[in-house]
């Protein structure tokens, strides 16, 4: 299974779990898998056309996968995911 | 001012012994220091240790950017200031300390709002930007006016228990610019989604130790020691303890500097933020006054509290309790036949809650409680813990 790390913000959605185990594939699937299993991360993660937000970043390994094949970048079952919104925080 | 120009007194030179004598860094590198120019931007709780290790580090001029006062809710993280400066504008409060911490520094200060008037004429005369502010607005109009003048820009953000740090648009040796952050984030989240740390709250350890990796990729730029973020984005989770490093590269599509580049000029920030078009979708408001005029008259009315439950723990004005995130699935708990009052910390987060109400299920009956309980307590009940 590969893992994918969810960051601070967002754990609310996923009932406080910061590692998540998912199936091999395609990023794509991954992220659909994700968001059947929490619906409420949905909108957190894709706009109303299905595309991952601008303001969230996925990286595969150490790579954004916008510089891979984006959502059809292959998730391998040694894969870690990282989930990484924006933040603004700084005070 | 050339490398050569720059001398050291007998004192100053006993205080940057122990960076002297690194062989990597040595006295080179403390005149690069020395004749160099930083502008903080936000003297908060990135800022704070940000300016102290510069300070301590022997930087010659350090511009500060902040239009704020010293609140007690800060010295949980902002370590410039001390119980002393509560009600002091911040940049006067920081140049007292860091003025007892090395009078050979020269500070500058700016006790302003960045905006798009002033940012340009402001970063101009500095040779690195960190940039330590706390909302998206000023972080993109950072990140721009920095491209705009060719300026490295060190960036670090926080939330809760993780931090971000990187370096945007540093030109190496060859002359090969790096990312910005237009390349990591092309566009902010919408107003709301992303809650702030005065929302989200934020571990007061958390910014010192990110703030500290700003304040040391600040002196690697600088100096050239070592090899900076840049082109790399770093993530520390504190409550794992858990550190990535992620690689990021520039974008053709960035429209600053992108292969066909529309931002020449800065712009309008908020609005590039959606936050003017939160402003186009008023909900009725009610003032804590008012509020308190309804409750002594005894009105018939509904009062519904949209924080989350540790707030409502600190304190609350005996609302009925629905965070936000719940609100629509609560829905039948919501009065619509009287007039309902939703309140939250400051109105922010009740505002959204009437509007997806409104929107989804056609409420008219509910009023957005003006400053949130924050108001309620000064006006009201002063007597109340405010948080």
């Amino acid at each position: 299974m590969a893992t994918i790390i969810i960051p601070t913000p967002l754990r609310k959605f996923t009932n406080n779990t910061a590692k998540l185990e998912v199936k091999a594939g395609n990023i794509g699937d991954t992220i659909h898998q994700l968001t059947t299993n929490f619906p409420d991360l949905k909108k957190h993660l894709l706009d109303d056309k299905g595309q991952v937000r601008s303001f969230v970043n996925i990286f595969i390994g150490n790579d954004d996968i916008r510089n891979l094949q984006q959502e059809k970048t292959i998730v391998k079952e040694d894969t870690v995911i990282s989930i990484i919104p924006a933040i603004a925080g700084g005070i | 001012m050339s490398l050569q120009d720059i001398n050291f007194t007998k004192e100053e030179l006993a205080r940057y012994d122990r960076h002297i004598i690194i062989p990597e860094f040595g006295l080179e590198s403390q005149k690069k220091l020395k004749a160099a120019k930083v502008l903080v931007i936000g003297s908060g709780g990135l800022g704070s240790p940000v300016l102290l290790y510069l300070a301590a580090a022997g930087v010659g001029t350090i511009g500060i950017v902040d239009f704020d006062v010293v609140d007690d809710s800060n010295l949980q993280r902002q370590v410039l200031f001390g119980i002393n400066e509560i009600g002091k504008p911040k940049v006067e409060a920081a140049k007292r300390r860091l003025e007892s911490l090395n009078p050979h520094v020269k500070l500058n200060l700016y006790n302003v709002h960045l905006n798009s008037q002033n940012a340009l004429d402001i970063i101009k005369d500095y040779d690195v930007v960190a940039d330590g502010t706390d909302n998206f607005p000023t972080r993109y109009l950072v990140n721009d006016a920095s491209v705009l003048l060719n300026k490295p820009n060190v960036y670090a953000s926080i939330f809760q228990f993780e931090g971000q740090v990187s370096v945007f648009n540093y030109i190496n040796e060859k002359g090969e610019r790096g990312p910005n952050y237009r390349d990591l984030y092309p566009t902010p989240p919408p107003p709301g989604l992303v809650p702030s740390c005065a929302e989200g709250g934020v571990l007061g350890v958390l910014p010192g130790i990110i703030g500290s990796l700003q304040a040391l990729e600040v002196i690697k730029v600088i100096t050239g020691v070592g090899e900076t973020l840049s082109g790399r984005f770093f993530i520390f989770d504190a409550l794992n303890f858990e550190t990535r490093t992620f690689n990021i590269k520039p974008r053709e599509d960035n429209p600053i500097n992108g292969k066909n580049p529309t931002i020449k000029e800065l712009i309008d920030y908020e609005q590039f933020c959606g936050m003017r078009a939160v402003e186009e979708k008023p909900v009725k408001e009610i003032t804590v006054k008012e509020l308190y005029q309804w409750q002594v008259e005894g009105k018939k009315f509904q009062l519904i509290d949209v924080r989350e439950p540790h707030e409502y723990e600190i304190v609350n004005i005996g609302a009925e309790l629905i965070p936000l995130a719940t609100v629509l699935n609560n829905a039948d708990r919501i009065d619509k036949d009287i007039d309902v009052v939703v309140h939250c910390k400051g109105g922010v987060r009740s505002a959204k809650a009437i509007r997806e109400l409104e929107e989804k299920f056609g409420y008219k009956n509910l009023y957005n409680l003006k400053g949130g309980i924050l108001a309620y307590i000064d006006q009201v009940q002063p007597e109340l813990t405010k948080y």
